[in-house]
């Protein structure tokens, strides 16, 4: 009961004639931004947030969302036609989407992309609706050893799946750590590594590291190259984009795959909607009667990891509304921007802004529904895009950039700072060190600190309260364990071989 | 650390080292504990230390690998990809004196032409209606400040 009030109060908010146009612009840029190989979720809403700081933030926050999953739709779109993922989470898509392309089936392979992302997508926000109120009136019962130890657990998940390197991908957790440990010390009002800086005293802006690592590392590496990527024709008609009766009728296992494993993946930090495809795609083809035509352009084989990187978004928005703990790069990016419009994800969220939380989730039914609509008959027009050239859209990204960061504090150093980040965020990928954990460690730093300060303020200075309270140890040793994985060789193998597929 | 390349896992490990005693020099002057609690310098020291542990695995690793194992790093790509991060910071410099209207057209240009090879008449094209559109949007329509210039735009 408690529920079905929630999401009338929550529908009430989200059919608001502005917020119904929000949620579309939102779904419509994540489209376009899916379809756009180059160019993620994070990136593109490190850009946006500091133009959402005027607006309502119901209405900020549910545009932000829908470029999140508004972008797992337009994915599928390249990968199927160009055989280039729109974004990381499309990547699987590409085996037997391009397959079934090539074939003459990109229609019934859009197609099937489409229905299973709303499904799945529908399926999401459904665990996200009934799983988070419980699991934040558990977690109020947390105190600062718990938080400590859930922040401890969720960067070590991320840093265990960021990449291939649990090496770099520790040492850039700690990057991200420093950076959040710049500017005074709120404790003592002590400046730290500030360089005699006045700029430095009140930090880094979250911003301008996002925008930096994400958006400008991103056109970097992009522009090492000229090359282009050919589009196989897109097809014309609502028609020739339904799939068949008997496509579905294969796709039914798929969807429910899809739709379990995106959810369960995305509730847990480090899992990633990439991992959910992987995982969906894998089961997929293991429970199949024709597992050996996988690869060839098999329609489940685009509906599973469709499905499941959609579901994927409700879950990961589990863990960070209900616990304030954000599981990747684009959830710590949408954790910034809800403390940024002044609110604290965590336990007492829902309680304290249930229009915020009803609003958004009522507004994620909508915009799959939205998405579903603009996806099928207007994927032609979508796939057009493709179409722009790298030299216009290059400039217009690193434009957007700069806007975004002066628009925040106006500050020249700022935009200084900002092509610092951009180098930085290029030499990460040239050299191998994934940026989720930098943008966790930056998002989890300041609030890692404090409740670490507070257990041992709580305990005159012992240690031990983090282990003698159970779910603090449990989640502590969990921690140990997943960092200690790497010298197990044989879970090592298992890691990277999943990495590696 | 298969997926390192031959010089940068050295480098990066020895650079992230150095970063890491200087966290640790400067958490050594603040305080560690105070009579509240932990100190300023409680936190840092620790990932400082943290910071040079890894670094030192890092270059023992590199140290360890068999010479000509990994990957070679493509200059010819990294001096493309920096080409266009200096043409940006000397636009971000230039913003003081010309404005980002001016600069932005410029740095546009500059890819146009001289990163994608375009015709100099397609490249000015690009570029004074990036410039113009992004005036019209932001300044115009939407009121949000950008650099200006000494021409007040």
């Amino acid at each position: 009961m408690e529920i079905l009030n929630g999401l009338l109060q929550g529908f009430s908010v989200a059919l608001a004639p502005a917020n119904l146009l929000w949620c579309f612009v939102g779904v419509f840029l994540g489209t376009v931004v899916g379809v756009l190989p180059g160019l993620g979720p994070p990136a593109t809403i490190a850009m946006l947030l500091p133009l959402t700081f005027s607006m309502n933030p119901a209405g900020a926050i549910i545009m932000l969302a829908g470029i999140y999953y508004g972008a797992k739709y337009g994915g599928s779109t390249t990968s199927i036609l160009m055989n280039v993922p729109g974004e990381s989470a499309s990547v699987v898509t590409c085996i037997d989407g391009y397959q079934m392309a090539r074939r003459g089936r990109a229609g019934a392979a859009l197609g099937i992309a489409a229905i299973a992302s709303f499904v799945a997508g529908t399926v999401g926000v459904l665990g996200l609706m009934l799983v988070a109120p419980p699991l934040a009136k558990f977690a109020l019962s947390f105190s600062s050893p718990e938080y400590f130890a859930l922040m401890s657990l969720g960067l070590a998940l991320v840093v265990l799946l960021a990449g291939r390197s649990i090496l770099k991908a520790l040492l850039a957790a700690l990057f991200g750590l420093w950076i959040a440990s710049i500017g005074t010390d709120l404790f003592s009002t002590t400046s730290r590594f500030t360089f005699g800086r006045l700029e430095l005293l009140s930090g880094i802006d979250f911003i301008v590291v996002a925008i930096g690592v994400f958006a400008l590392g991103e056109v970097l590496a992009n522009m090492e190259t000229r090359e282009d990527s050919t589009l196989l024709e897109t097809p014309k008609g609502l028609r020739n984009l339904l799939p068949t009766w008997q496509d579905l009728k294969d796709c039914r296992f798929a969807f429910a795959n899809g739709s379990i494993i995106g959810f369960l993946v995305g509730t847990l930090p480090g899992g990633g909607s990439t991992i959910a495809s992987f995982l969906s795609y894998g089961l997929e083809k293991a429970v199949s009667k024709r597992k050996e035509q996988f690869g060839t352009g098999v329609i489940e084989g685009v509906a599973a990891p469709e499905g499941a990187n959609n579901s994927e978004t409700g879950g990961a928005l589990v863990p960070l509304l209900t616990l304030g703990i954000p599981g990747s790069g684009t959830t710590a990016i949408l954790l910034a921007a809800l403390v940024l419009w002044g609110f604290k994800p965590g336990p007492l969220f829902i309680p304290e802004h249930p229009d915020l939380f009803w609003g958004l989730v009522a507004s994620m039914y909508i915009g799959n529904v939205m998405l579903l609509v603009l996806n099928l008959p207007l994927v032609p027009l979508f796939a057009q895009v493709l179409r722009m050239p790298v030299y216009v859209l290059y400039p217009l990204i690193l434009g957007v950039s700069m806007v975004g960061v002066y628009s925040a504090s106006g500050s020249m150093f700022d935009l200084g700072l900002l092509m610092v980040f951009g180098l930085l965020g290029y030499l990460m990928r040239k050299l191998d060190y994934p940026a989720a954990p930098l943008i966790l460690g930056l998002a989890l730093g300041a609030g890692m600190e404090r409740a670490l300060r507070q257990s041992l303020m709580m305990s005159q200075g012992s240690l031990s309260i983090l282990v003698s309270r159970p779910i603090s140890a449990v989640m502590l040793s969990l921690a140990l364990l997943i960092l200690l994985i790497p010298l197990f060789g044989k879970f090592n193998a298992w890691r990277l071989r999943a990495l590696e597929s | 650390m298969e997926g390192g390349t031959r010089s940068g896992d050295l480098w990066s490990g020895v650079a992230l080292g150095l970063l890491g005693v200087f966290i640790v020099a400067q958490a050594w002057q603040w305080d560690y504990s105070s009579p509240e609690g932990p100190g300023a310098g409680f936190f840092p020291l620790w990932y400082g230390i943290a910071m040079i542990a890894l670094s030192l695995l890092l270059v023992a690793g590199h140290v360890g690998r068999a010479k000509g194992e990994g990957r070679p790093l493509d200059w010819a790509r990294i001096r493309r990809a920096l080409a266009v991060w200096l043409a940006l910071a000397i636009s971000v410099a230039l913003f003081k004196v010309i404005g980002f209207v001016v600069g932005f057209a410029l740095l546009t240009y500059f890819i146009v032409a001289v990163m994608y090879g375009r015709p100099a008449k397609t490249a000015g094209i690009v570029a004074a209606a990036t410039g113009a559109a992004f005036y019209l949007v932001f300044d115009v329509a939407l009121g949000l400040a950008l650099p200006a210039g000494v021409l007040g735009f």
